[in-house]
């Protein structure tokens, strides 16, 4: 056996989006060494992929706008299933954390008096969102990318060295923790490109994976979205939450074949955009729920005026949260009122002028362009629901973002409780650098406060490498491409936007059936940058986190935000006052219900007791 | 509408490879990494290529398609011919890992050798006034997606290798540019363009922008006025005689 | 760490030496058009209706014929071979050899440094535009303050012609200045100079504008560098034609 290739770090960040990178920077900043590890190349990590902007109760586009407001469309957004205490913070720090890219480097659009501009987006009473365009999360990941670099070259001035205090290790892949008794003592994990093993001995792990995306066949996810950080965590002995919450984006390219699941962005919306069905018919007025009647237009002049005139008339349904959006096109298509490929229509190209249109959306009109051939200048886009995002995750504390394991941190797509039942648009960027920070600063003062260093056994180490190694030793076993495609299919079709009991049972057993195939699943070659053995890998956490879905999915008989029961549909106050807790057991997991803890009184106080009724129980309310 | 493609694709690793031949279904609407992707999942389960993002948000996937230098995943497969074999390469410049994956980590280290945005010390966070008209040029180069296309399509270094050393690569002078033009960048970044990060070396000669998936014009608008502002500081006749006669002695 | 085992030199399919070729066979044309026209010495005004060839103007020395030297008679006859325009040409050429564009177009087709992208070049060294000789590239902004005077000449050139009455010839002097105005605005280094230099355009908004128009032309700059270029040639041989009485002008007012 070669020798291992070992590291010692302080706090070790798994992932380098922006929560990684974000709660990378406030641990090199407490002074502490650090290392950031990941997947693919720096730089590209999913935060790369948000476009639509960054939403931070800045009050430049509008004076009303304050943490207060932002604080309760989040709670609205998540159907009050949020951790209270984390959209709190997170409302009232999103603006200190945005000025502060803005002292990195980063260059946000402008409004003419100078100040960083905020635009529309579904589910935010104000022009809220910080933007770049529609390529916000590239300059959200350069900008902390480029803070990395400027902190190395402080550390390379004082000792000659950049990776002295921070160092980030590309292409590598973290398949185990390691504890040492309850504590967190490292990471084990192999570099791609050789597939050689190494281990990195820390005292705090912080989790910034991201999601889950990639058990779903049609995903706006990329190949790196496989529960890892999820199925790390559980494996450790932490708990996820809200597992069973799950973002469909409304809009979605559904043409051609090979982009199916391809992010719109809802800026498109945000900036005119209209949804229409093959009738030609605006059909959102039609899906405008009960508790949103006070504040969506319900006819088209108003929601049209309300573009130019916000504080006289109510917002366009179009911008209504997007779990809603999202079933609204489901019903559209389903009773044969949908596009030629199966979507809806999405149509920018009568309500603005081109220029404008290549000015605010360049991304998209370059996507549409050289993807699928269709001129958004010109014509409609064609679009459908897209897996999106996973509003559950590692349970944590909502002030250093620590696990119920000591030494492990999680911030980001990869932790729970934020969102609720379902995201806002724009409210995850401000999540990852909110939370990114607080637990790099949770790690690091539990670092400094420690006594002794953990220290990881080797036969953690042997039983590591091999689990790794075993789909090399097995033969005739499956490619995992195939199981990979099974899996995709069956999530897709069983648990997806629209749930039924049945459905999710079958799921389970299917989910039963490739876990025993996966044992014996068998990969060609060697271990260099070998995609195939990546895969495999990769597929024993998306089958531990999908079987954690499906689980909560079934228990959970309401529906509620990224949670539609079609044998449920409806919202049950009682439901909301539980939680959903999903841990590692055998080589499954099991799901217990949770009580929720109470929303602070004061917290409750922003709140109109006739909007409150509508989601607490009488009981709460009295 | 699908056909059976006919692909070659490069194999091997840094010690010695070739191109390979395989033909393989193509069916409506895809892009090659679609098709480089059938092939893994097909024909050859460890061949090695980047990606994440498919729609060109991420630049993971550059390579060299048909000896061009692109993203797999913005080559939609109708801009061949059917019967026309599509050779696949990995980028030149850089040293092969496996197949289509390359050590790009010369561009990481030539990042690094940038000095960083320097904000006026006095400027709290939340103070930071910018006109957009002011921060527009650098915005465009900031859309830089570093696939490291340029990089790799510059003969500067592509034909060079001992240029490695002294020439930073149009990315990198364009990063330079983008802080030269930020409205609160307070660092003098002219001289160092030019004597750290070989500026003179290009020969402007525009293949970088000719790559470049998110067009950015990056000569015209990034080299060429780095170039002049060079010439402002280093070749103006006046100020050097200026130079030569009161700071030398 | 070695490179990928690629022996071609390119893997491009496409005809991607047709442009550099293009390029140079076009250069090179008009190189010898440009040369020929130069040591002639003969057929550059029209005396009848005041046409003078940009190529020779202005008309310094003292074998020019009189009337053709509009600003005066500066020095001596030229000895030998040597004719009037080898006083301005120098700095025509200058602006056009240190113009950016030209630059990359004769590095690529006529040095092969790179002969299109992705190809590899033949040299085995390559050291740019960092010493002598071409580091004088970075003087192009000198040349295009010399072009720019000689291009105020031309203009007057063209419209002291008009004092005849209104021919062909006249259009095309006009066009010429026009083109060549064009060229000559659409310069990077005019770029630079009008705006480009600036850091905060916003309190500057006059050099703004004028940055954004000269960008917009800037745009077109390749474009612009061959029409002129072309059109150049062509008045000269249209004022050659006519000074040489092989065609006579063409007139709409006289
Ligand atoms: C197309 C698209 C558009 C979006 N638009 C918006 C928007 O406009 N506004 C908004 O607020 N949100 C948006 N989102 C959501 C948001 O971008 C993501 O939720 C967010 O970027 C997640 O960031 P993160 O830091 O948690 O993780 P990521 O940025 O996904 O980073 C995860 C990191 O973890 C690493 N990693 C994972 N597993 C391992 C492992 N086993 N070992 C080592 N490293 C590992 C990965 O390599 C990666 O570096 C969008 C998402 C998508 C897909
Ligand atoms: S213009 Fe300069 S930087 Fe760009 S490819 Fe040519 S030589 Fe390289
Ligand atoms: S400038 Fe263009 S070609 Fe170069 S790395 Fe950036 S996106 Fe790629
Ligand atoms: S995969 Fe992201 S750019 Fe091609
Ligand atoms: S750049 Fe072409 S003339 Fe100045």
């Amino acid at each position: 056996m070669p020798e291992l290739e070992r590291h010692s770090f302080d706090v070790l960040v798994i992932g380098a989006g922006g929560a990684g990178l974000r709660a990378a920077i406030e641990a090199r900043e407490h002074g502490l060494r650090t290392a950031v590890l990941c997947k693919s190349l720096f730089g590209k990590a999913h935060t790369v992929m948000a476009e639509g902007g960054i939403a931070a109760a800045m009050g430049n586009a509008n004076e009303s706008d304050n943490w207060q407001v932002h604080f309760r469309d989040t709670m609205r957004g998540g159907k009050f299933l949020n951790n209270w205490r984390m959209a709190e913070l997170h409302a009232q720090e999103a603006p200190q954390r945005v000025w502060e890219l803005e002292t990195y480097g980063a260059l946000f659009d402008r409004t003419k008096d100078g100040r960083i501009s905020q635009r529309n987006f579904g589910g935010h009473e104000y022009p809220r969102l910080a933007h770049v365009g529609d390529r916000t999360g590239l300059e959200l990941i350069r900008t902390l990318q480029q803070k990395i670099v400027s902190l190395q070259q402080d550390d390379f001035k004082e000792f000659g060295d950049y990776e002295a205090r921070l160092r980030v290790f590309q292409e590598f892949t973290v398949t185990e923790l390691a504890k040492d008794g309850d504590r967190i003592a490292g990471a084990f994990g192999y570099w791609r490109e050789s597939g050689r093993f190494v281990l990195f001995e820390a005292p705090a792990v912080i989790l910034a994976t991201g999601g889950i995306g990639k058990s779903f066949k049609v995903t706006s996810n990329s190949w790196e979205y496989t529960g890892d950080g999820h199925a790390l965590a559980m494996r450790a002995g932490a708990s996820l939450i809200n597992m069973e919450f799950i973002q469909f984006h409304p809009t979605g390219m559904v043409w051609p074949p090979s982009v199916k699941g391809i992010l719109v962005t809802e800026s498109v919306r945000g900036d005119g955009g209209v949804l229409r069905n093959s009738d030609g018919k605006r059909f959102m007025f039609d899906y405008i729920p009960e508790v949103f009647k006070d504040k969506y237009a319900d006819n088209e002049e108003e929601a049209d005026r309300w573009y130019t005139d916000q504080a006289n008339n109510r917002r366009p349904p179009e911008l209504l949260p997007r779990d809603e959006v999202a079933r609204a096109i489901n019903s559209e298509v389903k009773a044969d009122r949908g596009s030629p490929h199966g979507g809806v229509f999405l149509d920018v190209s009568t309500r603005l002028p081109a220029e404008e249109i290549r000015r605010r959306l360049p991304s998209m009109h370059h996507q549409f362009k050289e993807l699928a051939d269709v001129d958004i200048t010109a014509q409609p886009m064609e679009v459908g629901p897209t897996c999106h995002y996973v509003m559950g995750g590692v349970e944590v504390d909502p002030d250093t973002g620590s696990s119920s394991v000591a030494g492990l941190y999680a911030a980001g797509e990869v932790s729970g409780g934020m969102h609720g039942s379902n995201r806002l648009g724009g409210n995850s960027l401000s999540d990852l650098l909110v939370f990114g920070r607080r637990a790099g600063a949770g790690a690091a003062e539990y670092v400094l406060a420690l006594k002794d260093r953990p220290v990881v056994a080797e036969d953690i180490v042997t039983e590591a490498r091999a689990t790794a190694l075993k789909p090399f030793q097995q033969e005739g076993g499956e490619n995992p491409y195939t199981l990979h495609m099974e899996l995709q299919q069956s999530m897709n079709d069983l648990v997806g936007i629209i749930r039924r009991a049945g459905e999710m049972e079958e799921a389970l057993q299917r989910l039963e059936k490739l876990k025993e195939r996966a044992r014996s699943l068998t990969v060609e070659g060697h271990q260099q940058f070998n995609p195939g053995w990546h895969l495999a890998l990769d597929l024993r956490n998306m089958l531990l986190v999908s079987e954690c879905v499906a689980k909560a999915a079934l228990l959970r008989t309401e529906s509620r935000g990224g949670h539609t029961r079609d044998d449920h549909p409806s919202m049950d106050a009682e439901w909301r006052r539980k939680l959903l807790v999903c841990t590692a057991s055998g080589d499954g997991v099991s799901v217990v219900e949770k009580p929720q803890i109470p929303i602070r009184s004061d917290l409750l106080d922003l709140f109109d007791r006739t909007e409150l009724e509508k989601y607490l129980t009488s009981e709460e309310l009295s | 509408m699908s056909y059976q493609g006919k692909f070659r694709v490069w194999r091997g690793d840094d010690s010695g490879g070739a191109l390979e031949d395989f033909t393989v279904e193509v069916n409506e609407g895809e892009v090659v990494l679609d098709i480089i992707h059938r092939l893994q999942a097909t024909q050859a389960p460890d061949l090695a290529v980047r990606w994440n993002c498919k729609a060109g948000k991420c630049g993971s996937c550059s390579a060299e398609i048909n000896g061009r230098p692109r993203l797999l995943c913005m080559t939609r497969m109708s801009v061949f011919e059917e019967s026309e074999t599509i050779t696949v390469t990995p980028m030149r410049t850089f040293p092969i890992i496996r197949d289509l994956v390359t050590d790009v980590s010369f561009n990481y280290t030539k990042a690094r050798e940038v000095p960083s945005f320097a904000p006026p010390k006095d400027l709290a966070p939340g103070e930071y006034r910018m006109q957009q008209v002011d921060v527009e040029r650098s915005q465009e180069f900031r859309k830089c997606i570093e696939c490291f296309l340029c990089q790799n399509t510059c003969h500067v270094v592509r034909d060079h290798e001992e240029n490695k050393e002294a020439f930073s690569g149009p990315r990198f002078l364009m990063r330079v540019a983008e802080l030269e033009m930020h409205p609160l960048d307070t660092a003098d970044r002219v001289d160092q363009a030019q004597d750290q990060h070989g500026l003179g070396l290009c020969n402007i000669t525009k293949c970088c922008t000719e790559v470049c998936p998110e067009h950015i014009h990056i000569t015209d608008n990034a080299l060429i006025p780095m170039k002049e502002r060079v010439a402002d500081r280093k070749y103006d006749p006046i100020v050097w005689l200026g130079n030569k006669l009161f700071r030398r002695s | 760490m070695a490179r990928a085992e690629i022996a071609a030199r390119t893997l491009r399919t496409d005809r991607w030496w047709l442009p550099p070729l293009t390029t140079f066979v076009g250069l090179l044309l008009i190189s010898i058009y440009a040369a020929f026209r130069t040591f002639q010495g003969n057929y550059y005004w029209v005396d009848e209706y005041h046409y003078l060839t940009p190529m020779y103007s202005p008309c310094l020395t003292e074998e020019c014929i009189p009337a053709a030297s509009h600003f005066g008679q500066w020095f001596p006859a030229l000895p030998g071979f040597l004719t009037p325009p080898l006083l301005i040409i120098p700095f025509l050429l200058g602006f056009r050899i240190t113009c950016y564009y030209y630059r990359k177009a004769y590095y690529r087709a006529a040095w092969a440094s790179p002969p299109a992208c992705a190809v590899a070049e033949p040299h085995s060294k390559y050291t740019g535009e960092t010493r002598f000789p071409l580091i004088a590239q970075n003087l192009h902004r000198y040349f295009f303050y010399a072009a720019s005077i000689l291009l105020l000449v031309n203009i007057y050139d063209a419209v002291s012609a008009f004092s005849t009455g209104l021919g062909l010839g006249n259009i095309i002097l006009l066009v010429n200045v026009g083109l060549l105005a064009a060229y000559t605005l659409s310069c990077h280094s005019c770029r630079h100079i009008a705006g480009g230099r600036l850091k905060h355009f916003s309190k500057h908004p006059v050099r703004y504008w004028t940055w954004t128009q000269i960008s917009k032309l800037n745009n077109r700059h390749m474009q612009l560098a061959w029409a002129s270029l072309i059109f150049v040639c062509l008045t000269d041989l249209y004022v050659a034609l006519v000074a040489s009485e092989t065609i006579s002008d063409l007139r709409f007012i006289n």
